[in-house]
């Protein structure tokens, strides 16, 4: 039996500057051209091949994979490791330059929700009308329409305009539409990551709906734990190219720690070449933790303290209200945020290089492996500087090895726990409120 | 966009199947994904099996086109109506244009009308695609479908405008002539032509926007290069079938002989505009579609 997805040495390449210039006037066309045609007659007069490779990149290299029939598969990788374009290839929004992909069946896309949805039309027409660009023929969303319309909640707006809906309504009937394409193949983006979280948990119940129909999937996500639960397999991107392919769960944890460094602890890691986000008013330079205590060799324990020091280095002199650890398990989970505006606390950053410490007492983190993300911010959306995935944290087990069984550890945090006990009963009062008149002792009675 | 493409599956029964039943069957749809060989093709099959989603753009850009407008659909008329009501001061009266022998307001508002669908529809058909930057990059159809149904969807203008020259020929008491159903097929020359420009401008306009600040200055240029204000009869022999290498005058003389039976039958000067402006459609719809493989990529 042919896979229903079939890549062949699939590649995208783009010349820097051209292909990827949004607003390129006819003025640069023509110097470019005429500059071309200078190096390439110069370039021919030394018989050397003109220059292609410099001011072009292969977003996509190379790639070959199948996907069977029936299957659920996860893209995942970094940002600009090529999934997006990868989807927009099998999506045929764009030419592949190289190689070829083979796809069996009738396919469907979901790059965004509500694509083509316009604010003028009303919630009916736009269901139409977007079922039609998402390839439903008019019958097929005639007779589903009631579903759509029921699965979106929006019954008593449907012949409103949609500019007129909240957004939580306009992403529930965007979804609603999408979610009742029947494809054989469906290819998905990032749809997931809109909305609420009840939204949210919505659309990933509605894929997990389509899997189990049997229906082949390729869904890009970096939301891993979103991956983990709908994919059986995953194919890891990194620079364009297939690094890892496999189970879902072994390839997301190979590519997490792929990804991480694993300071030891009081050695300062540079972070100022990561990949990150903000607006760069401030950005961390480096970062190292300690416990203060020789145990463990300064490794943080359960409940134990944990020190962190971030140098930054701010472009010029400002308060920051916001400025974070986040600590999150494997599966990308936030399970602390150590924010100084949790504590209302304001810093004053200087300009060059400063050094801040931050001091958790008590780490509610149970033995394991944590990822760590960098974060400051002066309140605006976007934040100073944002680094994902920074290090790599070990939370180790205090005991000695071999004293006593292991943590088994079902909870997602440890607490701070002391039993005790004490015999006889504590709640003798209510008792014999609640049976007085029955002329019985119940503890009597009891034994 | 690619090769050996079946665009859609055949509407086959995959409604009435059960979910996923379809890709056993034997004629499941096979899409092959390769780069793009140059070999020239209009796409003309790819465009037919996506006719509904054109169908659904049309409808759409008809809908939206007058909301939220205090005038409504009466900007499809004042706009001729106004120009209409400038010439006839101007050239008609002050400058003593020659009409035909037809009233000079009727004469310019017969050419105004298919020459304000032209005008509007190359327009619009040139900023199309730019405007539906965000359906272009996520999703795919053919690409050729935006620029049409933005062209066809200026027909409702036309209608209306139309009911006003009859009104207007009433009011002059002009009778269409027994040629006036050819105004049908030179209605479909003025599509052709509007759609073939408006082509070149909509895939032109991707890649660079000088073409926004270029159309109104070209279709201003291309009014007073179109005998709307004037008849093509001021011109001598050959120079008039000549001048129908401009496929609206073809349009606009064959409109003034067919309803107001005004002038010499346009014939030659028609069969010019034909020629001049397939070949503008053809050459329109091969580099629209050379170009739109990079549409997304470079929007």
């Amino acid at each position: 039996m042919t896979a229903a997805i079939r890549l062949e040495g699939l590649g995208k390449r783009y010349v820097l500057g051209r292909a990827l210039d949004p607003h390129r006037t006819a003025r640069e066309a023509l110097v470019d051209a005429m500059s071309g045609a200078v190096r390439a007659t110069a370039s021919l007069l030394r018989r050397t091949a003109p220059a292609t490779g410099d001011d072009a990149f292969w977003a996509l290299r190379d790639v070959s994979f199948d996907v069977p029939h029936g299957e659920a598969l996860g893209l995942i990788g970094g940002n600009g490791a090529g999934k997006s374009t990868l989807l927009k290839l099998l999506t045929r929004i764009t030419a592949p330059t190289a190689g070829r992909a083979t796809i069996q069946g009738r396919v469907g896309s979901l790059l965004e929700v509500g694509t083509g949805f316009h604010p003028d039309l009303t919630g009916r027409e736009n269901v139409f009308l977007n079922g039609a660009i998402l390839g439903m023929r008019r019958e097929e969303v005639a007779r589903k329409f009631d579903e759509i319309v029921a699965f979106a909640e929006v019954e008593r707006f449907i012949d409103t305009p949609v500019k007129r809906y909240s957004s939580g309504m306009y992403l529930r009937l965007a979804f609603a539409v999408a979610a009742h394409l029947e494809p054989e193949v469906l290819l998905v983006d990032e749809v997931l990551a809109v909305g609420d979280a009840a939204f949210q948990a919505k659309c990933l119940g509605k894929m997990g709906d389509v899997t189990a129909e049997g229906r082949t999937v390729v869904f890009v996500s970096h939301n891993l734990d979103a991956i983990q639960r709908l994919c059986r397999r995953a194919v890891l991107l990194e620079g364009g190219r297939v690094v890892d392919a496999g189970r879902a769960d072994e390839v997301v944890r190979g590519y997490l720690t792929r990804q991480l460094r694993r300071p030891s602890p009081a050695e300062w890691l540079d972070v100022s070449g990561l990949r990150r986000r903000g607006s760069g008013g401030a950005r961390f330079a480096a970062v190292r933790f300690t416990t203060g205590e020789p145990a463990l060799d300064g490794h943080p324990y359960p409940l134990g303290p944990l020190e962190l020091q971030l140098e930054i280095d701010a472009a010029e002199g400002r308060s920051v209200s916001s400025l974070a650890v986040v600590i999150r398990d494997v599966g990308g989970t936030n399970l602390v945020n150590a924010d100084i505006a949790a504590a209302e606390q304001t810093l004053r950053l200087e300009a060059g290089r400063n050094v801040v410490t931050l001091r958790i007492d008590s780490l509610y983190l149970n033995p394991g492996e944590y990822t760590v993300d960098l974060w400051v911010g002066d309140g605006g959306p976007t934040g100073l500087d944002y680094v994902e995935s920074a290090f790599q944290l070990l939370v180790l087990d205090p005991r000695p090895a071999g004293t006593g069984p292991s943590l088994v550890v079902t909870g997602l945090v440890p607490c701070a726990l002391r039993a005790s006990v004490a015999s006889g009963s504590m709640r003798e009062g209510v008792r014999e409120d609640s049976t007085a008149g029955s002329g019985a002792d119940p503890r009597g009675a009891g034994r | 966009m690619t090769s050996g493409t079946t665009p859609r599956p055949t509407p086959v029964s995959h409604a009435e199947a059960p979910a996923g039943a379809g890709r056993h069957a034997g004629q499941a749809a096979v899409t092959v994904i390769e780069p793009p060989t140059g070999r020239p093709s209009l796409g003309l099959g790819e465009l037919w099996a996506y006719r509904e989603l054109l169908y659904f753009i049309t409808w759409r850009d008809i809908k939206v086109r007058y909301k939220q407008t205090a005038l409504g659909a009466s900007w499809a008329i004042i706009q001729p109506l106004l120009t209409m009501v400038v010439f006839s001061l101007f050239f008609g009266n002050l400058a003593k244009v020659p009409s035909d022998g037809v009233p000079y307001p009727l004469f310019s508002f017969v050419a105004l009308v298919p020459w304000t669908f032209f005008a509007n529809g190359l327009t619009q058909s040139a900023n199309s695609v730019v405007a539906s930057q965000q359906l272009v990059t996520k999703v795919y159809f053919p690409r050729l479908a935006i620029p049409i149904a933005t062209v066809l969807s200026g027909a409702i203008d036309f209608v209306l405008a139309f009911v006003v020259l009859l009104g207007l020929m009433a009011a002059y008491g002009v009778a269409p002539t027994a040629h006036a159903l050819l105004i049908v097929p030179l209605l479909l020359l003025a599509f052709v032509a509007s759609l073939g420009v408006g082509l070149w401008l909509a895939a032109l306009n991707v890649q660079y926007r000088d073409v926004r600040y270029a159309v109104p200055f070209l279709t201003q240029l291309w009014l007073f290069a179109t005998p709307i204000a004037y008849p093509s009869s001021l011109l001598p022999e050959p120079w008039r079938t000549l001048y129908g290498l401009n496929p609206m005058v073809g349009v606009v003389e064959g409109y003034r002989w067919a309803l107001l039976g005004a002038g010499s039958p346009p014939g030659r000067m028609v069969l010019m505009s034909c020629v001049a402006a397939l070949v503008v459609l053809i050459g329109g719809i091969l580099y629209f579609r050379r170009m739109e493989q990079t549409f997304a990529d470079v929007i």
